[in-house]
């Protein structure tokens, strides 16, 4: 079937992106992403995707806009509660043994996940030997998950969450109510590194015992995803460990093989000796 | 125009309604069907499991950059939209509930209108909401079959009404002529 006029439109507004600015969508799973596109463009008020794309590139201010609809934000503390029970009750333990430790939340987003972590580790007495590496391609995603700050009325959730994650503590040991807001307590990022980061375009990231990247690899295709797993294999240390989306999995990534399931049900992987 | 997929949304009766059309389906019906149930979000896949031991078609959950194969009926797992992309494969997504749903049956259907336009078949079924509707309305602007249950022997009607009304191409049949309808791919 012939391109319809959006797919083209579409197909330009990611090549102007690319070339302008230098964010490479180009490889996200086109399904999900057009569907976000459509509906920056009905927020922001276009009649069309070339419409838009006039201004993004004329409009400095545009792109990130922009950005909060090309990428996704959408997640919560300690979702999916079995997956930190499986870090903490599997993983911890091996982490234990290591005198300094590396954690990259890789597409941290608005921070959820990294609080977790955080949270996670200081109750496992890990959090003093630890360097957190948060990094996301959207400014203001970052500029968020280092405010720390979440709308009260989602607290309930990530409490819940939190103690079937086996938590030790209270949550709210962890933050400050304020005018609707739960403030998060800055001592959780003392050891956190914030950092603008591309899966898809930037580099290798140091030496990390423990990757956490969940449901980011589901927005790319899979030539994309086979880049972002070589770049986890080459970031990770030997035997580190790599936690992927309850629905996620190296299964159909050429790098499987430098790989091992650790926990299989959970999605938490080692990297093998090689 | 020859078949290529069929899609199905169902929500409060749905189970229901699913175990009287797919195990009347036989084992050469040769089209995937992909399946939105609104369920609590919850992992376990119980659903499959319950459809897969009725059918004769294989049953499974929807994995995330699999290959479509014909013969083959996928859930949306819960807790994440299901997609189909151009060229056959699928895609999840854990972005914002559509219609207070995820799994949406709208964002089934409206991608799998344009991976497969005309020779898409859209059914929705029993439920006490309006998704699916805006998705029916894409299968048929695509030039695609739309079918909806009979909001009149639903189990639930607002929804399949709901997709009647946005749907200028929707025809309300029974279970009976829904599976009939769909076994003619079977011996096309």
């Amino acid at each position: 079937m012939a391109e319809n006029i959006e797919d083209i439109e579409i197909e330009l507004l990611l090549e102007a992106v690319y070339q302008h600015y230098h964010y490479d969508f180009r490889g996200y799973a086109r399904a999900s992403l057009k569907r976000r596109l459509l509906h920056a463009r009905k927020q922001l008020g276009y009649d069309s995707i070339s419409a838009m794309q006039s201004d993004v590139l004329h409009d400095r201010t545009m792109l990130p806009r922009l950005l909060n609809y090309l990428t996704v934000q959408v997640s919560e503390m300690f979702r999916d509660p079995s997956y930190f029970r499986a870090l903490r009750e599997k993983v911890i333990p091996h982490l234990r043994t290591y005198a300094s430790l590396k954690v990259w939340v890789a597409g941290c987003s608005n921070g959820e996940e990294l609080y977790s972590l955080a949270i996670l580790f200081r109750e496992e007495g890990l959090a003093h030997k630890t360097m957190f590496y948060a990094t996301d391609i959207n400014p203001n995603a970052l500029k968020a998950a280092e405010a720390g700050v979440y709308p009260l009325d989602r607290i309930r959730l990530f409490t819940e969450n939190h103690q079937q994650a086996g938590g030790l503590t209270s949550l709210s040991d962890y933050y400050t109510a304020d005018y609707g807001r739960a403030v998060f307590d800055k001592s959780l990022r003392n050891q956190v590194v914030f950092s603008d980061h591309s899966l898809v375009t930037d580099s290798v990231f140091g030496e990390m015992q423990l990757i956490s990247c969940r449901n980011v690899l589901i927005y790319f295709n899979r030539e994309l995803q086979n880049r972002a797993v070589g770049l986890f294999r080459d970031s990770l240390a030997r035997r580190g460990f790599l936690g992927l989306g309850s629905k996620e999995s190296l299964r159909f990534s050429e790098h499987a093989g430098a790989f091992s399931e650790f926990v299989s049900e959970e999605k938490i992987y080692q990297r093998g000796l090689t | 125009m020859t078949g290529k997929a069929v899609v199905i949304g169902a929500s409060a009766g749905g189970v229901q309604a699913l175990s009287q059309i797919l195990p009347a389906l036989p084992g050469n019906f040769p089209l995937p069907i992909f399946v939105v149930v609104h369920v609590p979000p919850r992992r376990d896949n119980a659903l499959v499991q319950l459809l897969a031991a009725k059918c004769a078609l294989q049953v499974k959950e929807a994995e995330d950059k699999e290959m479509v194969t014909g013969g083959t009926i996928y859930f949306a797992p819960a807790d994440y939209h299901l997609l189909v992309e151009e060229g056959g494969t699928l895609a999840l997504s854990s972005e914002e509930p559509v219609n207070h749903s995820r799994p949406a049956i709208d964002v089934l259907f409206e991608s799998a209108a344009d991976a497969y336009g005309p020779a898409l078949t859209g059914i929705v079924l029993t439920g006490a909401n309006h998704d699916g509707a805006e998705g029916l309305k894409a299968v048929g602007a695509a030039g695609g079959v739309a079918l909806v249950e009979n909001p009149v022997t639903a189990e639930v009607s607002t929804m399949p009404a709901a997709a009647l009304a946005a749907c200028p191409s929707a025809r309300a049949m029974s279970f009976a002529d829904i599976v009939t309808h769909l076994r003619d791919w079977a011996v096309a």
